[in-house]
């Protein structure tokens, strides 16, 4: 390959290059300022493309059926949307935040769902008076450590999503218990909370198993789990990866080993299955047949909006909406009043499709957990697992 | 870990090499031949099982769906050589990189597009569709052993090919010496058009077959095109024997190193790799 010309990168192309992109550019802001006038701005930065793009899509529609239910006007005023899509590209964030707080001059920041875009989010938020919502990561450390007056989270963390299903397996008299997940982050938290729930029941973790991410090749890990024949296993694999996951769990005849998980492990993805997944019990904040009237008339409009079921996310995409505006009713619409628009979040009680919730001092939801089972395609609800749940925020300053 | 496990665990490594085989082999034919980085090559696995699902739906049967998948990738494939690949071939790695990596946005973008964001799945044929008990609590998936056997198959097809036939040896003299393949007057454009219709082939070909283990979403091919370039690597640019051997090899370290080394597991691979690279640079079979 050596008779291969290499042409050097001609400056003068380069120039002009740069030139052409900054131009094409620097347009689009001068459009959207010029339609602004008095309106609210609302930034969604999520993901449009990628692995988490249908997540990302059920936020804004989730946060935009509110909106309409409202006739478009929280507390008299209208709201304008900035939308970015952030890729789940943890080195762009810092670029993508920035344009929608200092450019766009957004009142309320929306996002995101990938924890690493997240954390460069907070790094941001955090130096500026922007209210920033988070209605999907669930890493602990935004309403624990890195805790802010004007950082709210709509979704749940982790640790609230895991603890309580150590006290279910214990209770159902389980004794051998294996965990097995994906090596990272996240999957880490999970086991940290699970654990503490365990722990905090009586109960033990026989053994920790780990597949490398992102890797699907379950078949080592399958293998060693008929050698160790546990009671229980509690696993974790979010999207995508779960559907293999569960024809791989069927397929190696495993099934008669019952499968906990928390609610990520069956979420979004059932229709992909054909069965193999029924009986697998999971813990989230959201379910369905709930059966209350606000969850039924959310999904009927959300069906009647979309011709789509809605799921966890877009009900955390609705709660911020719904959080947002009591906040603006609580100071009458005046956006500069951030003081008044704390507090009033802070005072609100959310009727949501998923029960009623309040915020903590960490400002992350007091919110109900429910066991849920997988029935056909869906994940109906088989009781509260845990009433009120708190995140315990460690590391939290304001609590 | 006693005796039978141990040999399941054997046979996991092996079944995973296999595919990774299947999609590396395509990646060193047309690294090693046309000097072409394709950044684009988990494209065509993830084309390969996106049209698997598809053909599926539309025609009913996954046996007709596989073999119009082949040939519609194929196809593409020829196209994007005539179209885009022929103009790099005299350019700069660089320029390459930036072209397949284009391909491959390109690529996912159609793939919403027309097939959407959402998770799909195949159906495994029913004339596979059982296991077989292996130990008491384990059972193993016929469609899985079908799937190792058929990849063992276009293994040994491969052999043959690049051993026993005119093509295979223009292409053995192709990936050693091109220039003087081109002055003894072959029709090296032909030929090129052949090897990279074929690697696309290859890649498509594993993304159809292993769509009902694998599942269908979107970015599937990101991953695979990551293991197949650490195939290529260790096996040695070009060398499909190389491909071979490291494709079986990194079965053997994924599946061991997830036992012995759990935490650290997603590191075998590369401590493998970069092993091989200390002990010969040119990676494990190539003909310099």
């Amino acid at each position: 390959m050596n008779d291969h010309k290499k042409p050097t990168l001609n400056r003068r192309g380069f120039l002009a290059g740069t030139a052409a992109f900054a131009a094409v550019g620097g347009l689009m802001p001068v459009q959207t300022l010029a339609q602004s006038s008095e309106k609210l701005r609302i930034g969604m930065m999520l993901p449009a493309t990628g692995t988490f793009a249908t997540l990302g899509d059920a936020v804004i529609r989730g946060f935009k059926q509110c909106v309409d239910e409202n006739g478009g006007k929280f507390a008299g005023r209208e709201l304008e949307f900035f939308h970015v899509d952030d890729e789940s590209n943890p080195s762009k964030a810092p670029e993508n935040v920035n344009r929608l707080i200092q450019r766009d001059k957004v009142d309320l920041l929306v996002g995101t769902v990938h924890s690493g875009v997240a954390l460069a989010m907070s790094r941001v938020v955090r130096a500026t008076d922007t209210p920033w919502m988070i209605p999907v990561s669930m890493s602990n450390e935004f309403t624990g450590a890195l805790c802010a007056p004007n950082v709210f989270r709509t979704g749940f963390t982790t640790w609230q999503t895991n603890y309580p299903m150590g006290k279910i397996l214990v209770d159902a008299g389980y004794k051998k218990i294996v965990h097995l997940s994906w090596n990272y982050l996240t999957a880490q938290e999970n086991l940290a909370g699970f654990k503490a729930g365990l722990e905090a029941a009586g109960g033990k973790l026989f053994k920790d198993l780990w597949v490398p991410f992102p890797s699907v090749e379950f078949q080592a890990m399958l293998t060693e789990l008929a050698s160790i024949k546990p009671d229980v296993v509690v696993a974790w694999f979010p999207g995508a990866s779960a559907v293999k996951w569960f024809k791989d769990y069927a397929a190696a005849g495993l099934r008669n080993i019952p499968m906990y998980g928390n609610g990520h492990l069956t979420e979004g993805i059932l229709h992909a299955t054909n069965g193999e997944a029924e009986g697998v019990h999971t813990v989230f904040p959201y379910a369905d047949g709930l059966d209350n009237p606000k969850d039924k008339a959310f999904r009927a409009g959300y069906m009647k909006r979309y011709n789509a079921v809605a799921d966890t996310n877009s009900v955390t995409g609705y709660d911020s909406a719904q959080l947002f505006k009591a906040g603006l009713e609580a100071v009458k619409g005046d956006i500069k009043n951030k003081k008044g628009l704390i507090a009033g979040m802070e005072a609100a009680r959310i009727d949501s499709p998923r029960g009623q919730w309040t915020l903590s001092k960490a400002h992350n939801p007091i919110q109900d957990f429910y066991l849920r089972k997988v029935v056909g395609k869906e994940n109906r609800v088989v009781r509260v697992a845990a009433k009120a749940l708190a995140d315990p925020a460690t590391g939290c300053k304001m609590v | 870990m006693d005796i039978t496990i141990f040999f399941i665990q054997l046979l996991n490594s092996l079944q995973y090499g296999l595919v990774l085989f299947l999609v590396a082999s395509g990646l060193t034919l047309i690294f090693g031949i046309m000097g072409i980085i394709n950044l684009a090559h988990g494209s065509f696995y993830m084309l390969g099982a996106w049209l698997a699902w598809w053909l599926t739906g539309k025609i009913g049967s996954f046996a007709v769906a596989i073999a119009a998948g082949i040939v519609i990738t194929v196809v593409v494939g020829m196209v994007l050589e005539r179209l885009i690949i022929r103009r790099f071939y005299n350019r700069d790695h660089l320029y390459q990189v930036l072209v397949t990596y284009g391909l491959i946005l390109v690529f996912e973008e159609l793939r919403s597009v027309f097939w959407g964001n959402d998770v799909q799945s195949v159906k495994v044929p029913a004339v596979f569709d059982y296991s077989i008990a292996l130990t008491e609590q384990l059972s193993y998936s016929v469609y899985r052993l079908f799937t190792t056997l058929f990849c063992v198959a276009v293994a040994i097809a491969l052999y043959l090919l690049i051993k026993h036939t005119k093509l295979g040896m223009t292409i053995r003299a192709g990936a050693s010496n091109r220039q003087m393949v081109q002055s003894l007057g072959i029709n090296i454009s032909f030929l090129y058009m052949m090897v990279f219709a074929m690697g696309v082939g290859l890649a498509a070909f594993a993304g159809l077959i292993n769509a009902p283990i694998s599942s269908v979403y979107p970015n599937m091919g990101g991953q695979v095109m990551i293991m197949s370039f650490v195939v290529v690597v260790i096996g040695g640019i070009g060398s499909v024997k190389g491909a071979f051997v490291a494709s079986l090899l990194i079965g053997l370290a994924e599946t061991f190193g997830q036992l012995f080394i759990p935490t650290m597991a997603g590191m075998t691979v590369y401590v493998l790799m970069a092993a091989v690279l200390l002990w010969r640079p040119q990676g494990l079979f190539q003909q310099a």
